[in-house]
């Protein structure tokens, strides 16, 4: 999984796969990156307090 | 030390067993069991579930008497090498828990690393791997006579012959300290191979010339080491899966019953 | 007395009476919770597997469950990339049913390794050339970003919503949700391959093996085609059965008639391709390992002809025939057959495909072995569906999972 387990080598099949997931596991870890800094920005600016 | 001893040629071990001397004694599975701390249960009428790294079958012809006869067929770990070392059950495992050793050309199995997914086992056509359904429970007293050099496996995983692995690598630190990197053939040989009384198994390096399974076998490595013995044969060889281990039988069915053929097809020596 | 959690103008059965049903599912979940611990304590000795059938019951189901719950994926696809609208009234349910196959599969997978402690071993010593290995992590990726789509729903209900934070993280996953969800349909395009490759690369394994295109085997593809096939079935089935529970309209037809006609097509394709992938496996791949096409159907108790009948004809062409035609479609006991056929189908494909490969003989002095599964394989097979029902029940109570409902039920 990382460069540091010692099966790894650097080879197509690793970059390819390896590559895949942690593009995937980027996006997801961005994008609630993103909800939850926007989340916080928005309640401090008093959104959301209507109920 | 390293300029003494050259690298050797990648060695291919191997083996031969020939059907028309096996008189299916079973020495070979005991041998095998004990050697390999292979555990057992109080109640083994259950092949399913039991372990045999070597496991001796019996083959019939089918025929009613006078033509009836039978062939007993000793079945080892294949040691597959597919193509390039692609066996089965190798490249299926998803934690590297097994490995084609180029080397030696024997597939490992790595215990500690095995988590039990079986995956191999549904691979491999030949039965060959095995799962501990349960943790090993030796009698009384007789973990003082396991073998020291073979570690006990833990419920849970899968094991399988490794061709008694744990003999080459003594072997071999044994030539390292006496400054050699070659075995001599009797030098490293499997406790099934020793212990057969017919002298039915022959155990050795398919790459070395001199080595006796290399003469029998004669195996053609231009065509993925199909042997060009008239007699021998390997077990699914049509699979694609490459095995290490060569049968012999003068006989036609028990040639036949190593492969699978359509009714039309003849039993093929030369498939490619 | 839970009123307070529950939507404004939706109508919910009594407390007692949900409690009730919540006991008697939980009954059965405990049983299956019970024998999980029979198992991880004594071992995959309590189970009838053995070392011919290394998969079994269990890979069965967890190929099942992530074929049904397919319907999660495809319906998130074709809402947030291709642009289908209309399936954000069904969407909600399709991400709940398909979070809940997802958890169950992972479960499932939990007790089937021999030593579940050493089950990060797939990750830290990732054979990445091991079909296993890709479907063990697109799976896990995959379960989080159902968790992703599975948390906004979670914050709609009507006290956690009353929180502004909460309030204000639901409005703002819901804004990226295109993003995750085309994540999570390029996840479940490798992971429902690769479950399909899982049995297609054993070329040792004549019933199952086959060619395919680069390292992909036929069936790579074929499974996940048959996933985004037959998963919007088994939404449609279990909302179906959720209208018929709660005897209430809660999808409007136009979203079940667009929802069922996409996945018709999708059988329908899906059907042709599986007959050309059987005719060639048949005449080409199985001949040339010795294997003559009926060598695989018979000489055995139960796996005859039949079953390729069932799979293909019954469970394949009938429901892609009714779903593609508009008549089938708005007739609710035709659309029902149809999406319970599909169900049956694929579940019939994942069967054949687990276990018929491995009762199947493939050395000549060989014989075909049968299994019946210990009742702990069993209970824990049953309990993703008590589990399953107990969580919808929940969901369905103080969620706003349906956004016609109160359209489609107006209160008095």
């Amino acid at each position: 999984m990382f460069p540091f387990s010692f099966e790894w080598v650097w080879d197509m099949a690793h970059l390819i796969f390896m590559g895949g997931l942690w593009y995937a596991l980027s996006i997801l870890g961005a994008g609630m990156t993103y909800c939850i800094i926007k989340t916080i920005i928005d309640t401090n600016k008093g959104k959301g307090c209507h109920h | 030390m390293k300029k003494e001893v050259k690298n050797e040629k990648a060695k291919k071990y191997g083996m031969v067993i020939d059907l028309d001397k096996c008189t299916g004694c079973g020495a070979c599975m005991v041998a095998c069991m004990s050697e390999n701390n292979v555990p057992f249960k109080e109640d083994e009428s259950n092949k399913l579930d039991s372990i045999a790294w070597m496991r001796v079958y019996k083959l019939t012809n089918g025929k009613p008497f006078p033509e009836a006869d039978i062939c007993y067929l000793p079945r080892p770990c294949m040691h597959c090498e597919g193509h390039n070392g692609h066996a089965p059950c190798v490249s299926v495992c998803p934690a590297t828990a097994t490995d084609y050793n180029h080397e030696t050309g024997i597939v490992s199995q790595i215990y500690t690393r095995c988590f039990g997914c079986r995956y191999c086992m549904v691979a491999c056509p030949y039965h060959a791997r095995y799962f501990n359904w349960w943790d090993p429970v030796w009698p009384e007293g007789m973990e003082k006579y396991l073998n020291p050099d073979v570690s006990p496996r833990m419920r849970g995983v899968v094991e399988k012959c490794s061709f008694c692995f744990h003999r080459y690598q003594t072997a071999m630190n044994k030539a390292y300290v006496e400054g050699r990197r070659k075995l001599e053939e009797d030098e490293y040989q499997t406790s099934c191979a020793q212990a057969c009384p017919a002298d039915a198994i022959t155990f050795g390096d398919l790459n070395d010339p001199a080595h006796a399974v290399h003469q029998i076998a004669k195996p053609d490595l231009k065509h993925g080491g199909r042997s060009s013995n008239p007699n021998a044969f390997r077990l699914l060889e049509r699979l694609g899966t490459n095995p290490k281990v060569y049968y012999l039988s003068s006989r036609e069915w028990v040639r036949r019953a190593g492969d699978n053929y359509l009714k039309k097809d003849k039993t093929v020596k030369k498939l490619h | 007395m839970d009123s307070a959690l529950m939507s404004r103008g939706v109508k919910r059965c009594p407390t007692w009476q949900f409690i009730l049903w919540l006991c008697l599912f939980g009954g059965v979940l405990l049983w299956g919770v019970y024998a999980i611990l029979l198992i991880w304590l004594k071992g995959l000795n309590q189970t009838n597997m053995n070392d011919n059938y290394g998969f079994a019951l269990w890979i069965w189901a967890d190929l099942g469950v992530i074929a049904l719950g397919g319907g999660a994926f495809f319906t998130g696809f074709l809402k947030y990339v291709v642009g289908k609208d209309d399936l954000k009234n069904i969407i909600n349910y399709a991400v709940i049913i398909g979070f809940i196959c997802y958890s169950s599969a992972l479960l499932i997978l939990a007790i089937d390794v021999g030593q579940p402690l050493r089950s990060w071993f797939i990750f830290w010593h990732a054979n990445v050339h091991s079909m296993l290995t890709e479907v063990a992590f697109c799976l896990s990726c995959y379960f989080a970003v159902l968790t992703i789509e599975f948390i906004p729903l979670i914050l709609e209900n009507r006290q956690i919503d009353k929180v502004p934070f909460f309030h204000n993280l639901s409005h703002n996953m819901h804004k990226v949700m295109a993003v995750f969800a085309a994540t999570g349909a390029f996840l479940s395009f490798f992971h429902q391959g690769s479950l399909g490759g899982t049995p297609s690369v054993l070329f040792g394994r004549p019933f199952s093996y086959r060619e395919g295109l680069l390292i992909w085997p036929w069936t790579f593809f074929l499974f996940t085609w048959s996933a985004a096939a037959y998963g919007p079935c088994f939404t449609l089935f279990v909302t179906r059965i959720t209208e018929k529970v709660t005897k209430k309209k809660l999808v409007k037809q136009n979203t079940i008639d667009l929802l069922a006609k996409i996945s018709g097509w999708m059988i329908a394709t899906y059907i042709i391709a599986k007959i050309i992938d059987t005719w060639y496996w048949a005449t080409v791949t199985a001949p040339s390992k010795g294997f003559a096409f009926m060598d695989f159907y018979s000489n055995n108790p139960l796996y005859g002809i039949w079953i390729l009948v069932l799979e293909i004809v019954v469970c394949g062409i009938v429901p892609a025939i009714i779903l593609l035609t508009p008549k089938g479609r708005n007739n609710s006991v035709a659309l029902f057959i149809a999406v319970t056929l599909g169900c049956i189908g694929v579940l019939l494909n994942r069967w054949v495909m687990v276990l018929q490969v491995v009762a199947m003989p493939v050395m000549t002095f060989d014989k075909w072995v049968m299994y019946i599964p210990s009742w702990q394989e069993v209970a824990t097979t049953i309990l993703p569906v008590a589990y399953g029902i107990i969580v919808l029940m929940i969901t369905y109570r103080y969620l706003p999972i349906f956004p016609q409902e109160q359209e489609l039920n107006p209160n008095p």
